[in-house]
């Protein structure tokens, strides 16, 4: 029991030594070359935890089935970079609009260094909602499992038309050059520091909207459904409504992720969004750091991301040529793993689903308890199956 | 007059419901109507893909019927179904041939492989191969099906025990496809392979309207799985196993209380479902190639086959895998244009997307599926 409390704590404590150290030892402990990689590696945290935040939203909360988080993630990235790019300009080069210069229209306020970002997510968000939106529809009334086949199916066929309809997306090269928000205030070497507190800014607003959003009636419907359907519907809520606005805002969340992931990274190609990458890693992220808890979704990216950074790292140190020229597939292994072993050894993730009911409730349980005062409830909670 | 009008509607929509499985029968021959038109069209207008489409589809359905059993009796979708495919293929490689990638450019070899008996290599009449290569996908048969055995009762049988969601199985198992898949690049890397190389010439056949050409490794791919499938319906249908099987498909806690030892039957159900798979996957292996990324690409056909001819049938996946390798290969060739707007063929990337389609096509209209789900 005590050891198993300790989990959480040395697993971050491992990683965050790890992330340290590593890098620190092989740039010869020079400062800067430690802190532009921790914030490199936190901005990437930043960004994936908005996905998972997402997913908790969709599975962790309303125990919608989405294993196609690759098509949001794709279709919020190229909507998000199409609204921020200019038109296309020579014909080896082709997309679809490209509305950078028709957004900036405030004409004071140097608003072309953030105008055209906010249209852009919003239009991911949007894009990404409507993605949902259109799935909901045939699957989201059968089982659950019809949704995850469903949605890695569409996830894939998105990415087959960004690589053959060549004048959308510019097919497998990709969209190169994607603009980035206040750019020309900075220094270009200070300027991943600017980007690090905008993920951070994004990831709070959505997770203070997500915890808002859960703890709210509306969130609270999405938990019973999640727990139990019939007796929802028995309730006299009307269950579909209810899991489709779950899973369209998990959608949004999502569209918003892949937004501020193509304008961290100022490229995006369908090779990003393979099954693997753009999909799994999330599940796995969930499900380690605990669904159901949005603590547990950032905790979850931050481990993950670690394992998945440090075994990079492994590269560079004097590995035996069998292990090193395989050192990809090694961590995929891992990452693979390490899903079946925590699903198996603690379901419940690192952080284990709160069982708040609502903030009232809980104030009120408090008052009751502290007139008469009464065993603590226990903890820990049920698996999350 | 509102009470007429109260009268009418009630004797209408009376007669609306008494003919109810008048409407169903109706929407039932409206789609196989529309399936055996759209398919006469298809082999009309492109015989020589249609041909292929139907060695593809007899091996998607062999990986498809697997698919089906497990989604039937264990009841859950097994994401690992497509890695676990293509490495049969890998296994079935390694026995024949020993290679193991060294590094991104050479292998190694065992000492001992199939492919040193004595004539294994020679090859069968007008085949590309020699018993080597049976004999492998045997082993290969054997091998998967320990190791699904194996998968079960370590990772499987306690989720089972816990009472755990079908949510936690899906994923669980997408992280076994995803293991397997590195699995396949660790030992054999990334790079596509083939079980016998050179070139083999095609035989013309007549058919009177048009000429095919099939190789005679095609015409032997399709016979195995006609024939496998026609094993697992004898199976299901003739034996005492099959009976046992089909109970718990049904009802597992009614088949359970009537004496039935499930634990058994599930490891039967892993067994053949296993050794189906991988001979699926050599077979899809000898028909195109070796290649670790297409296990997870191969999961979108093999749903599709499974959801269209309904979950836990395996008639139906035999009929689906069909239904979806043909319309995946015609659908590359076949010209349509509607109001001068090119509308097929599709470009060859989209081959994999067909399935998606045809999924949500299903899902939409008949969700389970055109045989129906429970006929097990």
């Amino acid at each position: 029991m005590r050891a198993e409390r300790l989990l959480t704590p040395a697993s971050f404590l491992a990683i965050t030594l790890a992330v340290i150290i590593m890098p620190a030892e092989r740039s010869g402990w020079s400062f800067d070359g430690v802190i532009s990689f921790l914030t490199a590696f936190a901005t990437t945290v930043a960004i994936f935890s908005v996905f998972t935040l997402g997913l908790n939203v969709q599975w962790g909360y309303t125990g919608v089935f989405n294993f196609g988080v690759a098509g949001f993630f794709m279709v919020g990235a190229y909507t998000a970079a199409i609204f921020t790019k200019d038109p296309p300009e020579s014909e080896f080069v082709q997309y679809v609009y490209g509305f950078g210069d028709k957004l900036d229209f405030i004409p004071f306020l140097a608003s072309d260094q953030w105008l055209p970002f906010l249209f852009g997510t919003a239009a991911a968000a949007i894009m990404a909602g409507a993605l949902a939106f259109a799935l909901s529809i045939p699957t989201l009334r059968l089982r659950e499992d019809y949704l995850a086949i469903t949605t890695i199916g569409i996830a894939e066929l998105l990415r087959a038309v960004t690589i053959e309809e060549r004048g959308l997306v510019n097919s497998a090269r990709g969209l190169i050059g994607i603009p980035r928000p206040f750019h020309d205030f900075f220094d270009p070497g200070d300027y991943k520091f600017v980007y690090f507190a905008i993920a951070v800014l994004v990831l709070l607003v959505l997770f203070v909207a997500v915890e808002r959003g859960i703890r709210s009636p509306w969130g609270r419907v999405l938990r019973a459904l999640r727990e139990d359907e019939m007796t929802t519907a028995a309730s006299g809520k009307n269950v579909f409504a209810f899991k489709m606005q779950g899973f369209i805002f998990g959608a949004m969340i999502m569209g918003v992720g892949g937004a501020i992931f193509a304008y961290e990274r100022g490229s995006v190609s369908p090779d990003t969004f393979s099954p693997f990458f753009a999909t799994f890693i999330f599940w796995v992220m969930l499900m380690v750091g605990g669904s159901g808890n949005n603590k547990g979704a950032i905790l979850g990216a931050y481990i993950v991301w670690g394992i998945w950074t440090i075994s990079l790292q492994l590269q560079g140190y004097d590995l035996p040529e069998v292990v090193k020229s395989r050192i990809f597939f090694v961590r995929d292994l891992l990452i693979g793993g390490l899903i079946v072993s925590v699903l198996l050894l603690r379901p419940q993730g690192l952080l284990p689903q709160e069982r708040r009911v609502s903030i009232w409730a809980e104030r009120e349980v408090r008052r009751v308890t502290r007139q008469r005062p009464q065993p603590e409830p226990s903890g820990a909670d049920p698996p999350v199956t | 007059m509102s009470v007429l009008a109260e009268r009418l509607t009630d004797t209408v929509g009376a007669a609306l419901e008494r003919f109810r499985h008048l409407r169903d029968i109706a929407a039932a021959v409206g789609i196989w109507a529309f399936i055996a038109s759209l398919f006469l069209w298809f082999f009309l207008a492109e015989t020589q893909l249609f041909a292929i489409g139907v060695i593809v589809g007899s091996v998607l359905a062999l990986g498809a019927i697997g698919l089906t059993l497990i989604y039937g009796i264990l009841k859950f979708a097994n994401f690992a179904h497509g890695d676990t495919m293509m490495l049969g293929a890998y296994v079935a490689f390694f026995a024949l041939t020993g290679l193991l990638a060294q590094n991104a450019r050479q292998d190694t070899e065992i000492p001992f492989s199939l492919d040193s008996l004595p004539g294994s290599v020679e090859q069968i009449g007008p085949l590309s191969f020699g018993y080597g290569l049976i004999l492998s996908a045997v082993v290969a048969a054997a091998v998967i099906a320990l190791i699904v055995i194996g998968l079960d009762r370590l990772i499987y049988r306690p989720l089972r025990r816990r009472g755990s969601g079908i949510v936690i199985f899906a994923v669980v198992s997408l992280g076994l496809a995803i293991s397997i898949r590195s699995v396949m690049m660790i030992f054999w890397g990334p790079s596509p392979r083939v079980y016998v190389t050179g070139i083999h010439p095609a035989e013309r056949f007549d058919l009177g309207f048009t000429t095919i050409a099939l190789k005679a490794d095609q015409i032997f791919i399709f016979a195995v799985a006609v024939s496998l499938a026609a094993l697992v319906y004898f199976v299901l249908f003739r034996t005492k196993l099959g009976k046992a099987m089909r109970a718990m498909a049904d009802n597992p806690s009614l088949a359970e209380v009537s004496g039935i030892n499930t634990d058994q039957i599930i490891t039967w159900t892993w067994l053949i479902g296993g050794a189906l798979v991988a001979i699926a996957g050599v077979l899809l292996a000898l028909q195109a190639q070796l290649n670790p990324n297409l296990g997870f690409f191969l999961l979108l056909p093999l749903f599709a086959s499974t959801i269209l001819g309904g979950i836990g049938n395996p008639m139906g996946a035999l009929l689906g895998g069909l239904i979806v390798g043909i319309t995946q290969e015609v659908s590359v060739g076949i010209e349509l244009s509607i109001a001068g707007q090119e509308i097929l063929p599709l470009a060859p990337g989209y081959k994999f997307s067909v399935a998606v389609v045809i999924l949500i096509f299903i899902l939409l209209a008949r969700p389970r599926g055109l045989l129906g789900s429970k006929s097990l």
